[in-house]
């Protein structure tokens, strides 16, 4: 239900973080990296993760609606495969920074620009090595109330506000205080 | 510090009406969905332009009724996009999806065609929203049905409704757990049989 958006969360175990995990504050995101209200809120994101500093730990888990955008679940796995060789954040960042060419070459090209292993980037990407922990992220996020994307938490607090940067990054910095 | 529960102040009274965006759009008056236990009442209605689909046909199984205002809401918070989404889910759980609203068998067909969606949305087109009224979820001033979900066990019985504020996507997680609820009361009949 939507009253029930506490969430034990991230876990340093499975999910990618910037910042240290005892940082005051946990910031998640469920994204997709086709859906442009996502793409908008991602320099949002960086700001407010510049700002805070070492205050704040960020997480992303993919919330894929991958009917509505048909490149989300490849893109996905890409910045799961790209996680594998060690670059989970910059494929993530060249994602959102190229949402309109989703499609498997440009993809492909991502990982050239990266320095990735190539031939492991695509047998990743194309088999679905990922598929399951994708699927994992999507149903811990139905469960926690996701109901579309971006859908962020703050210290397991669903954030419903808006997403520009001074109320979003005033709703961030106040949970240091108020936790 | 003692309240009274004659009636909201005016200060609480203020805070609702500001907390719901759609209340320019909207009328207030919410109805009563039809509660836990009741007999789902049976239909027929229009899935495609030349096809209708029964209620009680699926007798046997769970099924997940999502009545919603109006097809052709914004994408990314989508309902019946998330929804699309969560199909294995639903059948993992033994259950099917249907989605209904007062649109007209070809606006579904545009709308699902263009969402890909792979659920049956039903037409509760004529007369006008008949179904979603005798489900208790027709706003009679706003010509549409509520954000409504009932979940209906196999022997035709509402297990658990929910009506949401019109203008927030409910999300799926109130589902999973009446279906699960379902699923887990199953063997326990199994075995009194």
């Amino acid at each position: 239900m939507i009253e029930q958006t506490h969430l034990k969360l991230p876990d340093p175990e499975r999910d990618h973080l910037q910042g240290a995990i005892d940082a005051p504050i946990a910031l998640l995101e469920y994204g997709d990296y086709e859906c442009p209200v996502c793409g908008e809120a991602q320099p949002i994101v960086r700001e407010i993760q510049r700002r805070l500093g070492d205050d704040l730990c960020f997480a992303f888990r993919h919330f894929p609606l991958t009917n509505v955008h048909p490149h989300a679940e490849h893109a996905a796995e890409a910045a799961e495969a790209a996680g594998e060789q060690g670059a989970f954040w910059p494929m993530h960042e060249m994602l959102f920074a190229n949402q309109d060419a989703l499609d498997d070459e440009s993809l492909a090209e991502y990982a050239i620009a990266l320095g990735l292993n190539e031939e492991r980037f695509i047998q990743d990407v194309v088999s679905g090595a990922h598929a399951e922990r994708i699927r994992e992220d999507f149903r811990s996020g139905v469960r926690a109330g996701v109901n579309g994307t971006p859908c962020f938490f703050i210290n397991g607090q669903r954030y419903d506000g808006a997403r520009a940067l001074e109320p979003f990054l005033a709703a961030v910095a106040h949970s240091a205080i108020s936790t | 510090m003692s309240t009274t529960t004659t009636g909201a102040t005016p200060a609480t009274a203020k805070k609702s009406e500001e907390q719901d965006p759609y209340r320019e759009l909207y009328s207030k008056n919410r109805r009563k969905a039809l509660p836990p236990g009741t007999d789902a009442p049976d239909f027929t209605l229009r899935s495609t332009p030349d096809q209708w689909l029964t209620l009680n046909e699926f007798r046997g199984q769970p099924v997940v009724l999502a009545f919603y205002p109006a097809d052709w809401s914004p994408v990314c918070g989508d309902q019946m996009a998330l929804y699309n989404e969560m199909l294995k889910e639903f059948h993992d759980l033994g259950a099917e999806l249907i989605g209904l609203s007062v649109d007209g068998a070809w606006c579904h067909a545009a709308f699902a065609r263009h969402r890909k969606l792979h659920f049956p949305l039903l037409a509760d087109f004529e007369p006008k929203g008949e179904v979603a009224r005798r489900y208790g979820v027709y706003r009679d001033k706003d010509g549409v049905s509520e954000r409504a979900l009932f979940v209906i066990d196999a022997d035709g019985k509402i297990h658990w409704s929910f009506v949401s504020p019109i203008g927030i996507n409910p999300g799926a997680d109130g589902i999973l757990s009446a279906l699960e609820e379902l699923q887990n009361k199953k063997p326990t009949t199994a075995k009194a049989k």
